[in-house]
């Protein structure tokens, strides 16, 4: 065995991985107050009214960094669970059950905000339209999760039985993602991609990036917050 | 600020996605900070 990989197992210890947490949630915390309040200003003062559809867009501000966090936290608890399921390590399903609750909660805001933007843009609340759809199955992937980890008593078995469904889920997340290139949806295609440049105004693009950054800070910051109760939970 | 506030006739809908989405999120943090009091209190 390396260094290198005695170093990491170090680190997968809860009882070193604990003060650790601690410090970096306190960080990312102070980064996502910061970064919420410029991509506030950014989207309410700087950003300019868009010509068609009014104030009522600056919804996406919220609306698309929460559907990007909703999908990310899910791949990322997946590929903990996996990780845990792997090599039995403890830490590693407490990160993948850290993040359900986080990620679920990102998924109703992204429903949310949605209908709170598709009422007045498109004259309703609700659309069984493919990305709205697969979104809701998200919701529920997350909500499965956390159900099947606290109805099972046993926390050995718990743990894997609610790895494999997170595992088995992740196949929904590409399908959300292409959704509106796969089917002819009501929900309007990418804004933002890597490879086409954006079809929005520059202030616009920052305002959300910020705002997803934010996001991020906050999901790291409270995700980590919740490891450590696990950690001190199952001492 | 009443401008503001009604968002070009938007505002029930601008102020219920933002008003809801940081309820949530402060209701997540509050749950969080109490949950690890109690945790920390009854293990040192």
């Amino acid at each position: 065995m390396t260094a290198q990989s005695v170093k990491w197992f170090w680190y997968a210890s809860p009882q070193t991985f604990y003060p650790v947490a601690g410090v970096i949630a306190r960080w990312c915390g102070a980064a996502a107050a910061v970064l919420c309040a410029a991509g506030l200003y950014i989207g309410f003062f700087v950003a300019p009214t868009d010509s068609q559809q009014g104030e009522a867009y600056r919804i996406i501000f919220i609306h698309v960094p929460a559907a990007w966090m909703s999908m990310f936290i899910y791949v990322v608890m997946a590929f903990w669970a996996a990780i845990g399921l792997a090599f039995n390590t403890r830490l590693s399903h407490m990160m993948a059950s850290a993040l359900a609750p986080t990620g679920a909660l990102f998924t109703f805001i992204a429903l949310w905000t949605g209908s709170f933007w598709g009422r007045p843009t498109w004259g309703t609340w609700w659309a069984w339209d493919a990305r709205l759809t697969s979104e809701l199955i998200l919701l529920f992937l997350y909500l499965g999760f956390m159900a099947l980890q606290a109805a099972i008593d046993d926390r050995r078995r718990a743990e894997r039985a609610g790895a494999l469904l997170a595992i088995v889920g992740v196949v929904n997340v590409p399908i959300i993602y292409y959704s509106v290139q796969w089917w002819n949806t009501l929900h309007q295609g990418a804004s933002v991609s890597l490879t086409r440049a954006p079809s929005m105004a520059a202030t616009m693009l920052t305002g959300m990036l910020v705002m997803a950054l934010a996001f991020w800070m906050y999901s790291i910051a409270v995700t980590l917050l919740r490891v450590r109760c696990l950690i001190l939970e199952n001492q | 600020m009443k401008e503001f506030l009604a968002m070009g006739g938007y505002g029930l809908y601008v102020w219920g996605a933002y008003g809801v989405t940081f309820l949530l999120l402060g209701v997540e943090m509050a749950l969080l900070v109490n949950r690890s009091r109690k945790c920390s209190e009854t293990k040192t």
